[in-house]
């Protein structure tokens, strides 16, 4: 029997995972990634809990995190594609113009 | 009868304001006309009511509502009965005849327009002291005259500071702000005795308060009556707060003979008299406020033989006349207390106008011994001014004889023989210091040539104004018996009991004293007046240093509160204030500029603090949820 607390575990291994890799990575694409994990892991504890209370928000609430991730990843993706054919690399240290 | 109350009243207000609009404007003439006609019309106004509660009618009015906080409850009301009418026809009568001299006086000033503004600011708030209907509404016009007397005596207040050898006043800004000090601390006085008149009866209204005072205990009256007589001592410039009418003088002489002669200074007596009722019951106070009067008297009388400063010798004259009201007003005989205010008004504020003559004849020079044989160049403000003086002396029909001699006989009928002699010799002072004045000033020897002075007469208009004051001067005494008659209709009857052989020897014996003054004066100064010798001894120097008195004040009061000025500042509120204030300022400072180390511009390690916080946010969140 999967129980709530095991949605629950599940959803926040997934975030430290992501926490960890968006912390850890120098590679932009990678940090995309990662944070794509950390708002999947929110998705499902908001599913899991929402399944729980037999009320419907919460999954609604994870479908406008899916649409909006997806948009955040189009605009995002496109930036770094921009990026990359200006500077040739994607790494993290090498958006540093605006330091002081 | 209301529509003449208000227009009394505000009639000043008015002149102030449009004088006030031209405040830092070139000298402008016709503010000078505008603001003495509107005097002018307060004093009609007054004169109508004064002959309209000459039966005993009494004008009220309520403005408005003031303050209503619960069960308390004070209007803006103001009232003209018997005593308020006596004020309001001596305060706007001397003050448009001062300000008709002003325009003369202060015809080639720069602050010609804000001078004008000040003096009928002050007329207003002394109009609002003298006709409102309660305690609060006087001291608001008592904080007025304050404020006003305090703009007057410092109007000069570019003058440098100069050392006491100098000018004994220092400084005109200076003697502004020792007048204002001096009667602030009076006026705390003041309100405590409103307090207790609040506290215990719960109105502040004359009315209810002499109906509530009946049931009153004779020590609450009593603590409410000295503390009252404290303030009245401040305004008043009684002992030990005298120092600052002698200072004062630094301001514009039309100022002194409005402000620090006629009107303002008496207004200590004239709460003595209004508040009669409260005093009736409490004589033992009445009897402290008599002595101390009686001692003033004589104090400023002495102090006044000696100096040689114009000026100042009219003022200790003034403070000793303030004595000799408080003594009728102590006793009991309050319509004497009033009727001498009322000629002392009159033949002061005339001694004062002919000193600013003299003063602008001999372009602003204060000291005596450099005049002398000015009646030639100035003839008629040197018969004004002796007519004056032989007013303030005592000598019949003049006057000040009617109300000095009723004094003197009130003091005998109360068998206060003690105060009568003080009294007596004061009156030979008083003739002794006038007559010096005069001889000095205005006869012997043409000591002025030797300085390069072309003394000048002032302004015919000058002049012609200051002879209605001079006439009052003469004959106001006259008038004694209507004057008794109208009062009485508030006052109560003094009834002494002297009997008419007597009251014929204590003329005699005062007239006699005061002519013996007025001669040993004359005679001596016709002969070039005391030696340098005389100079040398202890008493002249005791009075000519005013018993010390204001030395004593600098050392006691002033030194020691600089001092503890000093310390505060620099040890309490640059180390304890200050520095707190400082270091949570450096604090936030210090941790800005140490966290600045964070901003490395670099995205993965803000990533990494963002992080952090994020988990220091759950940390807090996870650990205020197990409450």
């Amino acid at each position: 029997m999967i129980t709530l607390s095991d949605y629950l575990v599940l959803s926040t291994i997934l975030f430290m995972i992501g926490l960890f890799g968006v912390v850890r990575r120098k590679n932009l694409l990678m940090l995309f990634f990662a944070t794509e994990i950390m708002l999947n892991a929110v998705n499902i504890g908001l599913a899991a809990i929402s399944n729980y209370y037999g009320d419907l928000t919460g999954q609604m609430f994870a479908f406008f995190i899916i649409a909006i991730a997806a948009s955040e990843v189009a605009v995002g993706l496109g930036l770094l594609i921009l990026w990359f054919k200006r500077k040739g690399t994607i790494d993290l240290d090498s958006l540093q113009s605006m330091k002081g | 009868m209301e529509k003449y109350l208000y227009i009394a009243l505000f009639a000043p207000l008015v002149g102030s304001l449009i004088a006030a609009i031209f405040g830092n404007t070139p000298k402008k003439v016709f503010l000078g006309v505008i603001t003495s006609s509107l005097i002018f019309v307060s004093f009609l106004s007054s004169v109508l009511l004064m002959m309209w509660t000459f039966n005993g009618n009494v004008v009220k009015a309520e403005m408005m509502d003031w303050i209503t906080a619960g069960n308390f409850s004070i209007s803006f009301g103001f009232v003209a009965d018997q005593v308020s009418t006596t004020m309001m026809a001596v305060v706007s009568l001397v003050s448009g005849i001062v300000h008709v001299h002003s325009m003369g006086y202060m015809a080639h000033d720069k602050g010609y327009n804000r001078y004008f503004s000040y003096l009928s600011a002050f007329v207003f708030s002394m109009m609002i002291l003298v006709m409102s209907d309660n305690l609060l509404g006087l001291f608001i016009g008592w904080e007025g005259v304050g404020v006003c007397s305090w703009l007057l005596i410092g109007f000069w207040y570019h003058k440098k500071d100069e050392p006491v050898e100098v000018n004994s006043s220092i400084s005109p800004s200076w003697a502004a702000n020792e007048a204002f000090i001096m009667n602030r601390v009076a006026d705390l006085a003041m309100l405590v005795g409103i307090f207790i008149i609040f506290w215990n009866i719960g109105s502040v209204k004359y009315d209810d308060i002499f109906t509530g005072i009946q049931s009153l205990s004779t020590t609450t009256i009593v603590s409410a009556g000295v503390f009252l007589f404290i303030g009245a001592m401040g305004k008043s410039a009684q002992f030990p707060f005298h120092p600052w009418l002698a200072d004062a003088m630094e301001g514009p002489t039309p100022v002194s003979a409005l402000i620090h002669a006629a009107t303002m200074v008496t207004a200590g007596v004239f709460l003595v008299v209004r508040l009669s009722p409260l005093y009736e019951m409490i004589p033992e106070v009445g009897y402290g406020i008599a002595v101390l009067g009686a001692f003033v008297a004589m104090f400023a009388a002495t102090m006044g033989l000696v100096h040689n400063n114009l000026k100042k010798v009219i003022a200790y004259s003034t403070l000793s006349q303030l004595g000799y009201m408080f003594v009728a007003a102590g006793l009991g005989a309050y319509w004497i207390a009033l009727f001498h205010l009322a000629t002392h008004a009159f033949f002061k504020s005339v001694l004062f106008l002919g000193a600013g003559n003299v003063m602008h004849a001999m372009d602003d020079e204060l000291n005596i011994k450099k005049m002398g044989g000015l009646y030639k160049p100035m003839k008629h403000t040197a018969i004004i001014m002796i007519l004056a003086s032989v007013a303030l002396a005592g000598i019949y029909p003049f006057a000040g004889f009617f109300s000095k001699d009723m004094i003197l006989e009130v003091a005998f009928a109360e068998h206060s023989y003690l105060l009568w002699t003080i009294l007596w010799i004061t009156a030979g002072l008083t003739a002794f210091y006038s007559f010096r004045l005069i001889m000095l000033v205005f006869f012997g020897e043409e000591r002025y040539k030797a300085f390069g002075f072309h003394p000048h007469e002032a302004y015919r208009f000058q002049i012609i104004a200051m002879i209605p004051l001079t006439i009052l001067a003469v004959i106001a005494g006259f008038g004694e018996h209507s004057f008794m008659e109208y009062v009485s209709h508030i006052l109560p009857e003094y009834h002494g009991h002297v009997s008419s052989g007597t009251v014929m020897t204590l003329i005699a014996v005062t007239s006699a004293m005061a002519l013996s003054g007025i001669g040993f004066a004359v005679w001596k100064y016709s002969r070039g007046g005391f030696s340098k010798s005389w100079e040398n001894t202890f008493i002249h120097k005791l009075l000519i240093n005013q018993y010390y008195i204001p030395k004593f004040y600098d050392v006691v009061f002033s030194k020691p509160y600089k001092e503890l000025s000093t310390f505060a500042w620099k040890e309490i509120d640059m180390k304890i204030v200050d520095a707190t204030v400082d270091f949570i300022a450096t604090s936030i400072y210090d941790m800005g500029e140490s966290s600045r180390s964070m901003q490395t511009a670099n995205l993965s390690q803000a990533l990494k603090w963002m992080a952090f916080g994020l988990l220091v946010l759950v940390a807090l969140v996870f650990f205020a949820g197990l409450k």
